[in-house]
């Protein structure tokens, strides 16, 4: 079976015809959507909120999504959890390239989205530019509440099956930026 | 303090030792580089000076004093912790040129000479393992020379073709200070709201106040 494409579930009109496959993808995403097994590929100190994600308190395996398997090829979730260097490029799309299909990826923190504070010559600049991407997660470090949207918003995604790149949008601005823009307005 | 230990270098070695001063507690002794490896011996072997703990090597790039001097500086930190006390050894050379290795002194001085190596590309004469340590064996030239252009990355496989459209509009949006700043753009008053992340990385990004309307929308409610 091939790679879903189909958008939404939206109900076909008079005289259409498919709706069963409409269906069918709906109850695949569905199942999807709650049965991710995650591939930690963590490097750096995102890895702290990580694991206090997975911990009790916010326990991430409400989501079905808590079991993490050390094989890539046990797994569809992969999560790039701190900074990638030049010199793991290709381990990480070794991995991603060994994992099975359909394959999520989320770049958690913003290390792994653009290559955060390190524009140097040894820093990935966003593991987009390796591996595609579904989710990106800002924050240095993203708190557990953001870790949990983001996988939340990759749900979401999976329900529709929707592989267009997305960024985790903020809850509500900064206090400097919302200043800047009541200042504007006045 | 360690003045002591310089008075013994300098009766030891004479006009090996360039240059020795003291500075609110820090000493340091310049030596030749033919001396490098004698005179470290002597810090480690001599009673009055003992020095058993390796504590760093190191490397300085400037490149500005050359020809006059040479461009690189290689440091020697060693501390005695018997005697209590510690000094700075120091030594010139030119690029092309290379000091003797002190693994046989200290085994500690085996990886950092190679990160020495690895990021300045002076070379360690006699060192059992002289390779990278950090970089890829496939970078082409030091890094932290001050020569090297600072923009320059060497990625090992080729990256992506991502659309613009696409990207993340990471910077002071996303809560967090570390976002990379178009400070050139905000200091001409353009991107006031936000630093575009990636795309001034890629040079094709003027703007980011869509971006930052969509940011101000509520996320919608998940929808099953």
């Amino acid at each position: 079976m091939g790679e879903m494409t189909n958008r939404t579930t939206a109900v076909l009109g008079e005289g259409q015809t498919g709706f069963a496959t409409t269906k069918f993808d709906a109850l695949l995403g569905w199942a999807r959507k709650y049965s991710l097994f995650q591939f930690p590929f963590v490097t750096a100190c995102c890895g702290m909120e990580h694991m206090a994600t997975a911990g009790s308190r916010y326990d991430i395996e409400r989501f079905g999504a808590g079991a993490p398997r050390f094989s890539p090829r046990q797994s569809d979730l992969l999560w790039v959890v701190g900074t990638i260097t030049q010199k793991q490029a290709p381990p990480l799309r070794r991995i991603y390239e060994q994992m099975t299909d359909p394959k999520y990826v989320i770049a958690f923190g913003t290390c792994a989205s653009c290559g955060g504070f390190y524009d140097n010559y040894t820093t990935v600049p966003g593991i987009d530019k390796i591996i595609p991407v579904d989710v990106f997660i800002p924050g240095c470090p993203p708190r557990p509440e953001a870790v949990l949207d983001g996988l939340m918003l990759l749900m979401e995604k999976i329900q529709n099956g929707d592989r267009e790149p997305a960024v985790l949008p903020a809850k509500e601005l900064p206090p400097l930026v919302q200043l800047r823009a009541k200042q504007q307005s006045a | 303090m360690s003045q002591k230990v310089l008075a013994r270098l300098k009766a030891r070695f004479g006009e090996a030792i360039l240059a020795a001063e003291s500075f609110r507690g820090d000493d340091e002794a310049l030596v030749a580089p033919d001396n490098w490896l004698a005179a470290a011996r002597y810090l480690r072997d001599d009673a009055e000076c003992a020095m058993n703990h390796f504590i760093d090597l190191t490397i300085v790039d400037y490149p500005e004093r050359e020809p006059a001097t040479p461009r690189f500086d290689v440091l020697l930190f060693v501390r005695s912790l018997g005697k209590n006390h510690r000094v700075r050894l120091k030594t010139r050379v030119r690029d092309g040129e290379g000091v003797d290795t002190l693994t046989g002194l200290w085994e500690g001085a085996n990886w950092t000479e190679r990160e020495a190596y690895d990021m300045f590309g002076v070379k360690f004469l006699g060192h059992p393992d002289l390779r990278r340590i950090l970089m890829y064996e496939e970078f082409v030239g030091y890094p932290l020379r001050k020569d090297y252009p600072i923009g320059k990355t060497q990625p090992l496989i080729p990256y992506r073709e991502v659309a613009p459209s696409k990207l993340a509009p990471f910077g002071a949006d996303e809560g967090q200070p570390y976002g990379r700043i178009d400070w050139l753009a905000r200091m001409a008053g353009r991107n006031l709201q936000v630093s575009p992340a990636i795309g001034v990385q890629q040079g094709q990004r003027p703007a980011l106040s869509v971006d930052t309307e969509d940011l101000a929308q509520p996320r919608k409610p998940n929808g099953n």
